[in-house]
């Protein structure tokens, strides 16, 4: 059986430092396995959160060998284990203590948002019926588990630290995925462009990459959320037309 | 006297999965101030593992079905020891829980005329459950989540109860602390309601996320509740086997809803072999007719891999017994054939699967529109928990609610996929609004200093001792007990030695250690889980020893057949005088004359 070495980072909020474990591995490992297996026999106060170990549930969100993943998605056998396997906390969240980080500022950020408000049920009986194509689009969005990875590597969270002003991209996932909604009719625009400063997003697809569910998170919530904004804020055209015609084009829009 | 902090809400609901949080907004929707007490952040409990669907009679694929077919379905699906009244109460409340769901935001995979579409699942006899592609668990949670924020809820996350606080015979509080600081919370309440899930953390090879270690039913025990039925823990019976590190995690049963097929390594389909009388008519006897039934065609009876679950499980485990399993000890199931007939078979696979394909590629390289998975028996439920009343889901005990998993009575000797996620929602949402009653007819109660601090003292224990064992090595080792010794096939004097073995570990227990501080404290934190796995660990098994029949999910290899004297009632397990465990038999419930005659007719 193989020897890893895992290079994990302990400590808390008053500072820390990487500590190696030596560790005997197996075929099929995660590092979650490996962290786990540290925690029982090395290290029982080493701090992690996790919940499911399949990839569903976004707890165990950390920084392998420096890329933001889940630690129960990422087999050992996908990483060079000639050299230490490094592990620590993300680097966006001000740290609890040792891997667990405090992403509380994500559970505020959420309940800013306009919440879903649906159109008055299609039928007498309450329902509603929508289309296997429309609902396509925001399953996608739906698949998001907050892993918070996207958030974690956001340039304009973790370098420039503009948590007051930018919601981050999972809340573009999540307002996207209430706006494209069939049978939501709020308005979010307004809150898009100043309150959740999607201006600040240059689209530099760091968040796309690190998600572990593959949401297209750039093309598929920002970009079209951000032509929202355009279209409301900044198409002059758009703007006088509507002024002339004295209507809110705001279905066509969503069905362009 | 340890300090601690302090907090008051009307209802306080323990665990924040389904159950809890449909609590939580119902109790809220009363006008009552709630709280949530729960182990993870919130969104993140074990519900979002949940992949199938959610069982309702919508009749929205098949008309012919409605409340009375669920509710026969479910009956038979539990042997008949289900709680009758909670089947019906079920069977009707789904589809409107359902609904409700889509009005707060969740989307359901639609029917071609664009109501929402529902698939085939083991032991239903018509297409009945709504869901999204396979995980239907976050979308669910995600929907509750997303809508409680907005409805003045408290949540405590990542804090843990570690006893229920009382006055006289009255719940009025809970007592715990915060998983980052450790510090010491009091919460005063003047209803509580648990929703805590399961105890899968008991067994080696489970489905279950960490949190599923008995706390509700623990703190119910102590605080005086019954727990019922406590023999009956359902083996899902597709978990994945290899690579060891992923084996247990569940393969869900969706895979045969949409026409996987189960195979030996002899590449025969062995679930033909041994079909129930019970479900006999109900059938498919050849493999072109099951295939033709997961397609949505309505003259054609079911497949045998839709049989229930503790049956699927046994044949399972028959197969690799008697050495015609997969090469890593399971069977192989099979969804890459439908290519033989359906063209882009690939795609339609991830279209309907796009959860286990995933899975399947990043654990195991293993792509399963092209190649059949390896799979087996996996600890998925217990269909046991707190005895409740049916209407109000109130315990024996004055204040306490249960619902959802730890609440017991719905589901019988074995319970139907899909029918938990509809349970949480139906006997949440009662819970919450009978919970939120009590409260406004009560008042506040008064909680014992002295208790609080007798706690806290006991919860410090473990710190006294930082060369004591690790409580990691104690769970692993109850662990391997209960899968070796309780599992799916039981026998006696195994049983007996699990006991004696669970005794030992609970010594072990009280002398483990934990180092470091009290600040999230993995160590600490499995210190006081296994308080609650061990005691509930002894309830399992005292009840298995108990039933000396097999039926459902219990099977005694020493008393192969149905015992009729012994399905005729319950096991009752409460906490005697002299703080010793007590097993008591309780008749069943008469079966009122008009559910009667639907379980007849339906047969």
């Amino acid at each position: 059986m193989a020897t890893a070495t895992f290079r994990i980072w302990r400590g808390d909020s008053g500072g820390g430092e990487f500590r190696d474990y030596s560790l005997e591995i197996s075929p099929g490992m995660v590092v979650l396995d490996a962290v786990h297996e540290i925690q029982a026999k090395q290290a029982q106060d080493l701090a992690v959160r996790w919940n499911c170990k399949v990839g569903k549930c976004g707890s165990c969100s950390a920084e392998i060998n420096g890329m933001p993943k889940l630690m129960c998605m990422t087999r050992l056998n996908q990483l060079p284990l000639d050299a230490p396997i490094t592990v620590q906390p993300m680097r966006t969240f001000p740290l609890v203590k040792d891997l667990v980080t405090d992403v509380s500022w994500n559970y505020e950020v959420k309940k800013k948002i306009k919440p879903f408000k649906p159109r008055k049920p299609d039928f007498p009986d309450g329902t509603w019926r929508m289309v296997q194509e429309d609902v396509d689009r925001i399953q996608e969005f739906h698949k998001c588990i907050e892993c918070f990875l996207c958030q974690n590597v956001c340039h304009v969270l973790r370098d420039h630290r503009l948590h007051q002003q930018f919601v981050g991209p999972r809340f573009f996932v999540y307002v996207a995925s209430l706006d494209m909604h069939p049978m939501d009719i709020e308005d979010r625009v307004e809150e898009l462009k100043n309150a959740e400063g999607i201006g600040f997003c240059n689209i530099t697809k760091c968040c796309t990459k690190v998600c572990p569910e593959e949401i297209r998170i750039t093309d598929n919530a920002i970009i079209p959320l951000k032509e929202r904004v355009v279209d409301r804020y900044f198409d002059f055209l758009r703007i006088g037309f509507s002024r002339l015609l004295g209507r809110k084009d705001r279905r066509a829009l969503r069905n362009r | 006297m340890p300090e601690y902090q302090v907090h008051e809400h009307d209802v306080l609901v323990i665990g924040a999965g389904g159950a809890g949080l449909r609590a939580a907004i119902a109790a809220s929707a009363a006008g009552v101030s709630v709280g949530i007490v729960t182990k993870s952040l919130l969104g993140k409990a074990h519900t979002v593992m949940a992949e199938g669907g959610i069982a309702a009679a919508l009749a929205n694929v098949d008309e012919r079905d409605n409340w009375k077919v669920h509710f026969a379905d479910t009956m038979r699906g539990g042997q008949y020891l289900n709680e009758p009244r909670m089947a019906q109460i079920h069977a009707q409340e789904a589809p409107d829980c359902v609904r409700e769901l889509e009005a707060w935001g969740a989307v359901f995979d639609r029917t071609a005329q664009g109501k929402i579409l529902q698939r085939n699942f083991g032991g239903h006899k018509y297409p009945r459950l709504a869901h999204v592609g396979d995980r239907t668990g976050l979308e669910m949670i995600r929907t509750l989540q997303d809508y409680g924020i907005h409805q003045g809820i408290d949540v405590h996350m990542e804090c843990v109860v570690i006893t229920l606080l009382k006055d006289g015979d009255r719940v009025v509080g809970a007592f715990g602390y915060d998983r980052e600081r450790g510090r010491f919370q009091l919460y005063h309440a003047r209803a509580v309601v648990l929703a805590t899930g399961g105890i899968g953390r008991a067994y080696k090879i489970t489905s279950n996320s960490w949190e599923y270690t008995a706390d509700g039913l623990a703190l119910a025990y102590r605080a005086g509740a019954e727990l019922k039925d406590m023999e009956f823990v359902q083996f899902h019976p597709t978990g994945m086997v290899w690579p060891p590190s992923v084996r247990g995690i569940l393969v869900t049963e969706g895979v045969r809803g949409e026409g996987g097929t189960l195979k030996n390594k002899d590449g025969r389909r062995f679930m033909f072999d041994d079909i129930p009388p019970l479900y006999k008519n109900q059938t498919a006897d050849n493999a072109e007719e099951g295939w033709r039934y997961t397609q949505g065609d309505r003259s054609a009876r079911r497949p045998p891999e839709l049989l229930t679950r503790d049956h699927v499980a046994r044949a399972i485990v028959r197969e690799v017994r008697e050495g015609r399993g997969s090469p890593h000890g399971g069977v192989f199931l099979d969804i890459a054939w439908i290519r033989e007939k359906m063209p882009h078979s690939a795609e339609h696979i991830k279209r309907k699967l796009p959860s286990m394909y995933h899975q399947f590629k990043q654990l195991a390289d293993i792509d399963i529109t092209k190649e059949p998975m390896e799979v087996g028996p996996t600890t998925h439920y217990v269909m046991g928990g707190v005895r409740v009343h049916p209407e109000t889901q109130m315990s024996t005990v004055p204040g306490l609610f249960a619902a959802g998993e730890c609440a017991a009575g719905l589901h019988g000797a074995n319970r139907l996929g899909g029918n938990s996620l509809s349970d949480l929602l139906v006997f949440g949402k009662r819970a919450g609004a009978h919970a939120a009653a009590f409260a406004q007819e009560h008042q506040a109660g008064q909680v014992s200093a002295e208790e609080v601090g007798a706690a806290a003292r006991q919860a410090l224990e473990p710190f006294d001792r930082p060369s004591g064992e690790s409580p990691f090595l104690i769970q692993r080792d109850l662990q391997e007990t209960m899968q070796d010794l309780v599992g799916i096939v039981r026998r006696e004097e195994d049983m007996h030695r699990a006991l004696e073995v669970i005794e030992q570990l609970g010594e072990r227990r009280r002398r483990a250690g934990v180092v470091g501080n009290r600040e999230y404290n993995p160590g600490w934190h499995t210190a006081l889980d296994l308080s609650n796995l061990l005691l509930i660990s002894e309830a399992i098994t005292r009840a298995a020893i108990e039933r000396k029949e097999s039926r459902g999910a219990h099977f005694r290899d020493d008393y192969p057949g149905r015992d009729d004297a012994s399905g005729k009632s319950n096991l009752i397990i409460r906490q005697g005088p002299d703080g010793k465990m007590q097993i008591a038999r309780k008749p069943l419930p008469e079966l009122p004359a008009e559910l009667k005659q639907i379980v007849e007719e339906m047969k």
